[in-house]
């Protein structure tokens, strides 16, 4: 068991932390008075704080500790949120995070600039009450209430609090420090000495307090448990508040063995027959437990070495198949068939393992749209949908940039600004939609505005004016719209810091053909553009189809593949000059793969064409035998065959054998190549 | 020769893990008559001869892969890199798997052996530096050369080999 580096989680936990922050803060810039929102930013900046100190960012804790106030105060209601401590947060948070990513650096005095901001939001011009405070724990409420009041507050925590850092002393510390009480602790729940679990907490607490603080006192002290505890507090004197948090009744404090505190407590409870107490007790533990075992986190480099160990098992079990099929006895046949549905359903699992929704690179989108909002002046709405659709996870990792690009570039290519907007009639706010969806084996992204759309006739003129067109030539639309994502073209005429360099969308269209996807552009004049971005839902399988060249044999991802047919004797005499064949009345190129892999062997009598696209371009592969289809688990090839541009990686047949996966993008490209030699030589 | 010599004063020389009794656990195997000998800490398992999987367009030196318990792995024949024919398999060759860092990368890649021989020890006072000059390999493909009865143990310089260059 190797121990992760304390500070390499802390970043993890940090980078968690922003994205609820953020979410809070962007949900707040809709509704300002956001009670659960506001608590959620306070919660994210504590714990950041908190965190933050333990691991030695102290710079960080110190910074933070003001935001923490600042919203401390919103959070009691002394304070307004208004829209401009929204944003200046959100400006502090990138700071934090600076101070996250490199601590020991120095920012200059971007810190007091943003919290003298932060300060001006808060206060108008009143001084800042407290300096750089190193970390309270829990900030006590100021609002002292005249009298004294007595409560009796009943607590126990999730079984595994303890693990998670939860510290029960420090909570009844801190309720000490509200004034005078007493504690009985219930150990009626300790099970017995053999199947006790040390790190497992089973007490429960039951507290009298008498204090001057009021009621949202006692709930401060719990807020950062608050979500997975039972909290039971009652006034013992008059009614002063209503109850917030009661959730299910704490278990009776009854038969309690150990009695450490004399005094009996007085307890108001109306009076439950016990059985049913019990269920409802055990009935909200099993609910509890559920939730804390909702989610574990597991490095990415574990899953892919299961998904290897997965795929051995696979490959040793197809094998298990042949053996089992060969022979009579029957014992080893029904072994063989239940070993195959397991490694079956352990597969599909594992593939359920590596998926994570979309909602977490949608999330990114939010805080970039409020930015661009903000620079270009224009009025945007995004709006996401589908975040639940799931995708594997490497998939999500490379999408991030190409989909950033194509946001950035339907704001600012494609939404106009408010005047313009009005002045065609439109509403002032222009409309971005990022949705996601699946569809067979494959995730459809969709990126809408409703924008001025693809201006047609300047793409054209681009095109021919960058020589990647002839002048007049006679294009589809989809494929006058496609020369966007050609290498080199940007139809901004005046290029700004959002968007418009021209690398990018050529960049957008290798990354998505990268990961065998492909985009689909529709456009229509005033009314907006819709990019699509079709993606297969994991790049550890795919289905290809198991071809043999000479002796060897490899694999063709299926997707590419169009038809397949024969080359007949004629069309493989005759095209030895040329190596063109004419499908359906258009000429196609093809390449001989055992010329290309130079195997040495005689040509098979019936030879097949496998006809492969991306995309427009078709190029057919000759090839000796087709064998059918496989269901291809694909491992990456070494560094030493990096050179090899042929194959884009290997996979491992059923009887144990290694099968090359042919690049489509680069055959295909190949064979446009073979065919433009052609042409040049007349 | 003279290209040959001035690689070797530019190449980096590697370290070998002599340890404080200045002696070196290696593994030794043979490859067209002579013995060479790779660090024993390096290597992963000694396997039998495994089906090959040809990688047309890749250099011969690592011409083909094979399948390593689920991985796919590249195997190489460093008699290629010594200048040295290809040699027909007999029932003492053995596929040795070590691993590599290769670009920073820990990679495992199959050597093609003739024959494996023992796991021994060697003492690093018994060993020189590679010749400049009356060997038919490039010296800057060899760590050192190490005598032991009567005979010269040959110690790679598997970095030097396969940071390979095209022309291999």
């Amino acid at each position: 068991m190797n121990i992760p580096d304390p500070v390499a989680v802390f970043r993890i936990e940090a980078a968690e932390l922003f994205e609820q922050i953020e979410s809070g803060l962007l949900d707040l810039t809709h509704r300002l008075n956001d009670k659960d929102q506001i608590d959620a930013v306070f919660r994210g900046l504590h714990t950041l704080k908190g965190s933050g100190a333990m691991f030695g960012f102290d710079a960080l804790a110190a910074f933070t500790h003001h935001c923490e106030t600042a919203f401390d105060r919103v959070r009691k209601g002394e304070k307004p949120a208004t829209s401009e401590l929204v944003a200046a947060v959100l400006a502090a948070q990138d700071h934090m995070r600076a101070l996250v990513d490199r601590p020991t650096d120095d920012h200059g005095d971007i810190g007091e600039v943003l919290l003298a901001r932060l300060q001006h939001a808060v206060e108008g011009d009143a001084p800042q009450p407290a300096a750089v405070q190193p970390i309270p724990v829990v900030a006590v409420a100021q609002t002292p209430k005249s009298g004294l009041n007595s409560w009796r507050i009943r607590f126990s925590l999730p079984v595994n609090s303890m693990v998670n850092g939860t510290n029960p002393l420090g909570l009844l510390d801190e309720l000490r420090d509200l004034g005078e009480y007493k504690v009985l602790v219930n150990t009626s729940a300790i099970p017995s000495l053999d199947v006790l679990i040390p790190t497992d907490l089973h007490l429960s607490w039951d507290v009298t307090l008498t204090t001057d603080q009021p009621r949202s006192a006692i709930d401060d002290v719990f807020i950062f448990v608050l979500d997975d505890m039972q909290l039971d507090v009652e006034t013992l004197t008059e009614v002063v508040e209503p109850v917030a948090a009661v959730q299910a009744p704490e278990p009776p404090p009854v038969a309690t063995p150990v009695v450490a505190v004399a005094a009996p407590v007085q307890v108001p409870v109306a009076a439950t027959p016990v059985a049913e107490r019990e269920t409802a007790v055990s009935n909200a533990s099993d609910n509890r437990q559920a939730k804390a075992a909702e989610n574990v986190r597991v490095p990415a480099e574990r899953l892919d070495e299961l998904m290897d160990r997965v795929g051995e098992l696979v490959i040793a079990q197809s094998r298990l198949r042949q053996l089992a099929s060969a022979s009579m006895d029957i014992q080893l046949r029904s072994v063989s068939e239940e070993i195959e549905r397991l490694s079956g359903e352990l597969r599909d699992t594992m593939m359920v393992l590596r998926m994570v929704p979309v909602g977490s690179l949608f999330g990114r989108f939010r805080r970039l749209v409020h930015d661009l909002a903000r620079e270009t002046g224009k009025v945007i709405e995004l709006v996401t949908e589908g975040e639940t659709t799931e995708v594997d996870k490497t998939v999500i990792e490379r999408l991030a940039d190409p989909l950033v690009h194509l946001v950035r570039n339907s704001i600012d290519h494609g939404l106009e600004t408010p005047e313009e907007r009005r002045a065609a009639g439109k509403d002032e706010a222009g409309k971005v939609l990022l949705s996601a969806r699946q569809a067979g084996g494959e995730v459809i992204i969709t990126i809408k505005d409703d924008g001025r759309g693809i201006n047609r006739d300047r793409v054209r003129a681009k095109a021919e004016s960058s020589g990647l067109i002839q002048p007049g030539a006679v294009l589809s639309d989809q494929d006058l719209l496609q020369l966007i994502f050609a290498p080199g073209f940007s139809t901004a005429a005046q290029v700004t810091n959002l968007s418009g360099r021209g690398v990018g969308m050529d960049v957008v269209k290798k990354t998505v053909e990268a990961l065998r996807g492909a985009i689909d552009v529709t456009s229509q004049a005033g009314e907006g553009s819709e990019v699509s971005l079709r993606i297969p839902l994991t790049l550890a399988i795919i289905d290809g189809l198991l071809v043999r060249v000479g002796t060897g044999r490899y694999v063709i991802p299926l997707s590419a593949v169009e038809e397949c047919l024969e080359l007949s004797l004629e069309e493989d005499l005759r095209s030895r000059g040329r190596s063109f064949i004419s499908l359906r009345d258009s000429l196609v190129p093809f390449l001989r793969l055992r010329d290309l892999f130079q195997t040495g062997t005689k040509p098979d009598l019936h030879q097949k064409v496998v006809v492969i696209s991306t995309g427009t371009e078709r190029v057919g592969m000759v090839v000796d035998q087709i064998i059918g289809d496989h269901q291809t688990v694909i491992k990456s090839m070494s560094k030493l065959h990096h050179d090899v541009a042929t194959f884009s990686g290997a996979t491992i047949l059923g009887d144990g054998s290694v099968a090359l996966i042919l690049d489509v993008a680069h055959l295909v490209a190949a064979g446009q190549q073979q065919e433009a030699q052609v042409r040049a030589a007349g | 020769m003279n290209e040959a010599r001035q690689i070797s004063e530019t190449h980096r020389k590697v370290k070998m893990n002599w340890n404080e009794a200045e002696e070196l656990e290696v593994l030794t195997f043979d490859l067209h008559g002579e013995t060479f000998a790779l660090e024993a800490i390096l290597v992963q398992e000694i396997l039998d001869l495994l089906p090959e999987t040809i990688v047309p367009g890749a250099m011969p030196f690592v011409g083909s892969v094979i399948n390593f318990r689920g991985k796919v792995i590249p195997l190489a024949d460093i008699r290629l890199a010594f200048g040295m024919e290809a040699a027909e398999t007999t029932i003492d060759s053995r596929i040795i798997v070590i691993e590599l860092d290769l670009q920073g990368e820990p990679t495992l890649v199959g050597l093609r052996t003739d024959k494996v021989n023992e796991v021994t020890t060697l003492a690093k006072a018994s060993s020189e530096a590679p010749p400049s000059v009356g060997m038919r390999w490039r010296p800057d493909y060899i760590n050192c050369l190490v005598k032991r009865g009567g005979q010269f143990i040959i110690l790679p310089n598997l970095q030097a080999i396969f940071s390979f260059r095209k022309e291999i």
